[in-house]
């Protein structure tokens, strides 16, 4: 078996190749290699969801899974999600909402809500759903789905507006 | 991180052996990396092995190694036949983490314990020989039974507790066949040798989780912890309880964040088979669950914390009393 085979995979729709020391995390090839840096890193150990991306369909923490590893995969970032000229409907959501204060955490935020309503479009239980066979998206819902991710400026309020704004508008 | 190489395997004969260190979802493995608590030299990364499939097995389930935890607790039949497990698994961690983390690295995630998590520190899991720096130190988070001089550690789990209520057995592979261990046999005591954690040995890789035939009855996973989201167990109690003519017929019960090892102790079950469930009844099977229980200063709150804990579920499981545990 070949040692460090290299990566292909894609991110944000863009095929790229990662070859090169395998200790390199996703978090930091994205920064630093593809230089995206929307994605942020809050405490690189799984603890606070600044670098939450998705990764085919699901939301990962980025500083806890390794470039190498993403051999095959569809990486979607903030930058993947909307631009400045044409924003998501969460982005626009976080805006109108005024979502963030610092706005350190908004990226992995919105990737995760982003990723979240698609779990609860999938009918996934959470752990305050009363029937775990039929969870309804109350405020604690969201909350609970979205403890992953920590916002020290404690924009929580505005948070959860900006996604259930953005939910009621998908619908 | 210290350096290390990396390889890819395809299929399951490539993973096994003293070649290299498996890694699946890497949630675990990659942090103590970082720390450099964790040194692999070769890491093995098993994602593409296949093993990632929930299947029917006998009248119970198999649950893949690399099934992810979010995609096991989403399972219409986890959630039908096994909602305990589901439980278990949506109270740990968080959406992100449950995401990438698999069957098989939940077993084997390392302790919590934050000298175990510190270089510099004296442990014996990390630098067999070296001491505790736990003992008299800080160790609020730390066992309430079967620790050692060695070690006070817990396994921190959530997912473990609920597989051994419900009599779970894992399936490993090594280059000498295949075996199955009970789940409850699979973590260890910490006894003198606290750096090995579970029962595998240099090489094994676990394939799967076999779930027995379900047993319905009230399954309930309580958690207590510091916050109520995205935080490891102070204590858990993982409960199947049927009641029949008033009686109760069937009492599966384990612990968590309470030892090295999700704790299981079949005398507690015993004491409440057969009889009508009471408050009465409830605290003495508490106490006889916390009569072997030993503090070590700093979590001697989990003593009545986990007999009231189990009073409540008992509680919540039959019907039977309120809500306020106080008093008992
Ligand atoms: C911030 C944070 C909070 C957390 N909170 C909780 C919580 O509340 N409750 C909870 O239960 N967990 C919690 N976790 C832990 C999390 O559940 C584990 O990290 C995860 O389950 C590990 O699975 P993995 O697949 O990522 O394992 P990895 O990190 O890939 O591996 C872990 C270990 O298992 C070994 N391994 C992996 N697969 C196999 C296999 N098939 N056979 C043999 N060995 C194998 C690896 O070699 C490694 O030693 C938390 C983690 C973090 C970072
Ligand atoms: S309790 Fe165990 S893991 Fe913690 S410092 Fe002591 S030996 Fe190490
Ligand atoms: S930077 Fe990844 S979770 Fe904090
Ligand atoms: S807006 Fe500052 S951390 Fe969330």
């Amino acid at each position: 078996m070949p040692l460090n085979p290299p990566a292909n995979f894609r991110v944000n729709g863009k095929a790229c190749r990662y070859s090169g020391d395998a200790r390199r995390s996703l978090l930091d090839f994205l920064r630093d290699d593809m230089g995206l840096y929307g994605t942020k890193k809050g405490c690189d150990h799984g603890q606070c969801g600044a670098c939450t991306v998705i990764v085919d369909g699901s939301r990962v923490n980025s500083c806890l899974t390794l470039a190498v590893m993403q051999d095959g995969c569809e990486v979607t970032t903030i930058e993947g999600l909307g631009s400045p000229e044409a924003l998501s409907v969460l982005q626009r959501a976080f805006v109108t909402h005024d979502g963030f204060q610092c706005g350190y955490c908004t990226p992995g935020q919105i990737c995760s809500a982003t990723a979240m309503i698609e779990e609860l479009a999938q009918g996934w239980p959470s752990h305050v759903s009363a029937d775990l066979n039929n969870p309804v998206p109350s405020d604690d819902e969201l909350r609970e789905r979205m403890s992953g991710n920590l916002c020290r400026c404690g924009a929580y309020p505005n948070i959860l507006a900006a996604i259930r704004d953005a939910m009621e508008a998908a619908r | 991180m210290k350096f290390f190489d990396y390889a890819r395997a395809t299929e399951l004969s490539e993973a096994i052996g003293e070649f290299a260190k498996p890694i699946a979802g890497g949630t675990n493995l990659l942090d103590l990396m970082k720390l450099e608590v964790e040194t692999p030299s070769r890491l093995m990364d098993i994602n593409h092995i296949g093993l990632n499939e929930i299947s029917p097995h006998g009248d119970g389930l198999r649950i893949g190694a690399l099934v992810r935890n979010a995609d096991c607790a989403a399972d219409l039949r986890v959630r039908r036949d096994y909602p305990l497990l589901a439980r278990a698994i949506l109270a740990g961690a968080s959406p992100q983490l449950r995401n990438r983390a698999t069957t098989g690295g939940n077993l084997c995630q390392r302790t919590r314990c934050t000298y175990f998590m510190r270089l510099g520190t004296r442990c014996n899991k990390r630098e067999p020989g070296s001491g505790c720096d736990a003992i008299g130190g800080v160790n609020r988070d730390h066992a309430i039974f079967g620790a050692t001089e060695h070690c006070i550690a817990t396994y921190p789990g959530d997912m473990a507790v609920a597989l051994a209520a419900l009599d779970a057995s894992v399936q490993i592979e090594g280059i000498d066949g295949s075996r199955q261990v009970s789940l409850r046999d699979f973590h260890r005591l910490p006894d003198g040798d606290p750096h090995l954690d579970n029962v595998l040995t240099g090489g094994e890789i676990i394939t799967s989780v076999k779930l027995p035939a379900p047993v319905g009855g009230k399954q309930i996973y309580r958690k207590i912890r510091d916050r109520a989201s995205y935080a490891f167990a102070l204590v858990s109690v993982a409960a199947i309880v049927t009641l029949d003519q008033g009686r109760i017929t069937r009492a599966d019960l384990a612990f968590g964040g309470v030892a090295h090892k999700p704790w299981h102790d079949p005398a507690v079950g015993r004491a409440l088979i057969g009889n009508e469930p009471s408050d009465q009844l409830f605290s003495e099977a508490a106490d006889l669950l916390v009569n072997q229980a030993k503090g070590q200063g700093g979590n001697d709150f989990k003593i009545p914390l986990l007999r009231r804990s189990l009073i409540a579920v008992l509680r919540e499981a039959t019907g039977i009393g309120g809500n306020d545990v106080r008093n008992l």
